[in-house]
């Protein structure tokens, strides 16, 4: 899918400072060595299975496909994975990948803190030194999460500038890595920011479609109708698509957050409100102003307040192959609710709004065709924040 | 021949970055003016943009303070172009891929071209990104500035080669922002840029001192300072384009 330039379509490329420039060619030449190479991904999938609990499981949800009475829904459970979520799959990856480059130091962003504690975990595995960058705000939201990160043994960074969320601590993890580079590596979240990044986390999250296709293949012989799955920059969503992007049959359809609706300012739906730009090293879609500057975006989702979507999302738009659609705060608290009521999982409110959608897909498919929702982590991090928004006085 | 080229022909160069509407355009007009009028052989002028990526907090705050006080591009290219009435001396812009991009790239280096600006300096368009904007550049006979950085090393001689106008070179690691020493061995960068090119380089990056800026000079053939001046807009606000005509002259002699 990747042409060497690192595009997808129009959309990819590496709009980065020239003091970067050599980092991540050096990143490159490194993961197309040790990506096949046998050694590299033995000790991969030992840390996948034995210390992150993979295969995540495929589980039939019959409350909930009972209850909406159309399609047959299976749930990919990463909420299971060790630290809580997707992200890990992605961190130890590049984590092992860093360490065989001769890092010692690994600086990541994070927004809800699934990606920051994955990072503080991998470092404290393999002995590294970690540093994360958060914003103020979600600092706030997230306390635990923090808490967690430190923990680990990461120093946790609240970034104060713009409006204090995941796209600042994207900016401020970038600059701390031109100021150093010899022996740090930036551990990127999301299927986001210049090549090679987007492919490397694509490849590493894969496992999640790729398991989901055995896994079906294995209880019902056959291709899902429908993947959904969250999208902020799209990591679990790359992840739960790429091995059905080869079979047309199957829908793949990515749940941005619309936080209080697409008619609204405060939002962070990429697809649906963003247009072409270049941000955080990439072409791609994002929210702006008609001169270029980049929105300050909102959902209640820390997670997927971001104001861009991954560039091989933005190509998967642009040929129609895949779909994006908007999924409001209380849509995603309403599916939250219903999946911990329902299944009696307590899913992330990221993945909430993959659920939202579902709710709403499901009854229109008939019996006979399967849905596949990814619950990309666990809501016990979302807990706090949802009780408030429901107004009840709740603190952590 | 490059407009840019006339910058270097008055000795080692000093060159002044400013951001547009920081806190207003009259303000930026008379800094601009206070540094043309002291010295100042080239001036920057930085287009903001809400995430600099590549700024220190002294750059990103005058941002921030643009953005905040209503600046916009449009209203930036009504300011060169009264600006240029009389002010002379080579001017460039310095702003983020995004702003260019999304404003639609052949209708701003078009612009660029109507009101005056003779290159554009874009921290976040490598080498192997140049395309994106390098056609249009030539056909508007705007320079596209490039940078090389402490890391860039068998990246120099290809980015050298190149160049046009002249060649930023990035003093240190990091972000912009004053600096107290500079380590880097830019004087065996030079050595490249000079193998490679026959147009000018500049240093830029932490520069804020007369003794500094005579060092990278010396070195090269320019000196280029940001977060120095953009402190004294910080610190003066409307009163500060006197503060930055001092300023100017003293770095000036110093070369």
């Amino acid at each position: 899918m990747t042409n060497p330039n690192g595009r997808f379509g129009v959309h990819g490329g590496q709009y980065i400072p020239e003091t970067l420039m050599n980092a991540v060619i050096e990143l490159e030449e490194a993961y197309l060595h040790y990506k096949d190479d046998p050694d590299f991904r033995r000790e991969l999938s030992g840390l996948f299975n034995e210390y992150a609990n993979r295969p995540s499981r495929l589980y039939y949800a019959k409350k909930m496909t009972e209850d909406l009475g159309g399609a047959k829904i299976y749930l990919k459970r990463e909420d299971l994975n060790h630290t809580g979520s997707h992200k890990i799959n992605n961190v130890l990856g590049q984590a092992l990948l860093a360490k065989k480059m001769g890092k010692t130091r690994l600086i990541a962003e994070t927004g809800a803190g699934q990606h920051g504690v994955a990072t503080a975990t991998a470092a404290a595995l393999m002995d590294m030194e970690c540093v994360v960058f958060m914003g103020e705000e979600d600092t706030v939201r997230q306390a635990l999460n923090v808490y967690r990160m430190r923990l680990l043994g990461a120093k946790v960074v609240p970034v104060k500038t713009g409006t204090g969320t995941l796209k600042d601590a994207v900016s401020e993890a970038m600059r701390e890595w031109t100021s150093r580079i010899g022996d740090t590596h930036y551990c990127l979240g999301s299927v986001m920011g210049p090549h090679p990044f987007p492919t490397i986390v694509r490849d590493f999250q894969a496992v999640i479609s790729r398991e989901i296709k055995e896994q079906l293949f294995a209880k019902e012989g056959k291709l899902p109708d429908a993947v959904l799955a969250c999208v902020g920059g799209g990591s679990n969503a790359m992840g739960s698509f790429y091995h059905f992007i080869e079979d047309p049959s199957v829908r793949l359809i990515g749940c941005e957050a619309a936080g209080r609706g697409v008619d609204t300012f405060e939002t962070a739906a990429t697809i649906a409100t963003g247009r072409p730009g270049i941000f955080h090293g990439m072409k791609s879609y994002f929210c702006q102003d008609e001169y270029g500057q980049i929105a300050p975006v909102y959902s209640i989702s820390a997670g997927l307040d971001y104001p861009g979507i991954g560039p091989e999302h933005a190509y998967l738009h642009d040929t129609g192959r895949a779909t994006y659609v908007p999924v409001t705060d209380e849509e995603a608290v309403r599916a939250f609710e219903y999946m911990a009521k329902t299944e009696g999982i307590i899913c992330a409110i990221e993945s909430a709004h993959a659920v939202a959608h579902a709710q709403k897909l499901a009854p229109t498919m008939g019996k006979e065709q399967i849905l596949v929702i990814t619950i990309s982590g666990r809501g016990d991090k979302d807990c706090a924040a949802i009780a408030r928004y429901r107004g009840e006085d709740i603190h952590e | 021949m490059s407009n840019i080229t006339k910058a270097f022909a008055n000795g080692k160069a000093f060159i002044a970055f400013i951001t547009c509407g920081d806190p207003d355009l009259e303000t930026t007009a008379a800094a601009v003016r206070a540094a043309a009028s002291n010295g100042a052989d080239l001036i920057e002028l930085g287009i903001p943009f809400s995430d600099p990526t590549a700024e220190g907090p002294v750059i990103q705050g005058a941002n921030l303070r643009a953005l905040q006080g209503g600046v916009t591009t449009d209203k930036i290219f009504s300011f060169v172009e009264d600006l240029r009435r009389d002010v002379q001396i080579p001017l460039v812009f310095m702003t983020y891929a995004n702003v260019v991009f999304s404003y639609g790239a052949e209708r701003f280096i078009a612009a660029c071209q109507r009101i005056g600006i003779d290159g554009l300096i874009l921290p976040d368009l490598p080498f192997e990104e140049k395309e994106e904007f390098l056609p249009l550049c030539h056909a508007y006979g705007v320079d596209l500035i490039s940078l090389v950085a402490p890391t860039s090393q068998n990246r120099i001689a290809r980015i050298a080669r190149e160049a046009e106008g002249f060649l930023y070179i990035v003093s240190s690691l990091g972000v912009t922002g004053t600096r107290s020493e500079i380590k880097t061995d830019l004087s065996s960068i030079v050595e490249v840029v000079r193998q490679n090119t026959d147009i000018p380089c500049a240093i830029g990056f932490g520069i804020s001192t007369p003794a500094q800026a005579q060092k990278m000079a010396a070195l090269s053939d320019g000196a280029i300072v940001g977060s120095a001046i953009i402190k004294l807009l910080a610190k003066y606000g409307k009163e500060a384009p006197s503060y930055i005509g001092d300023y100017v002259r003293m770095m000036k002699d110093a070369l």
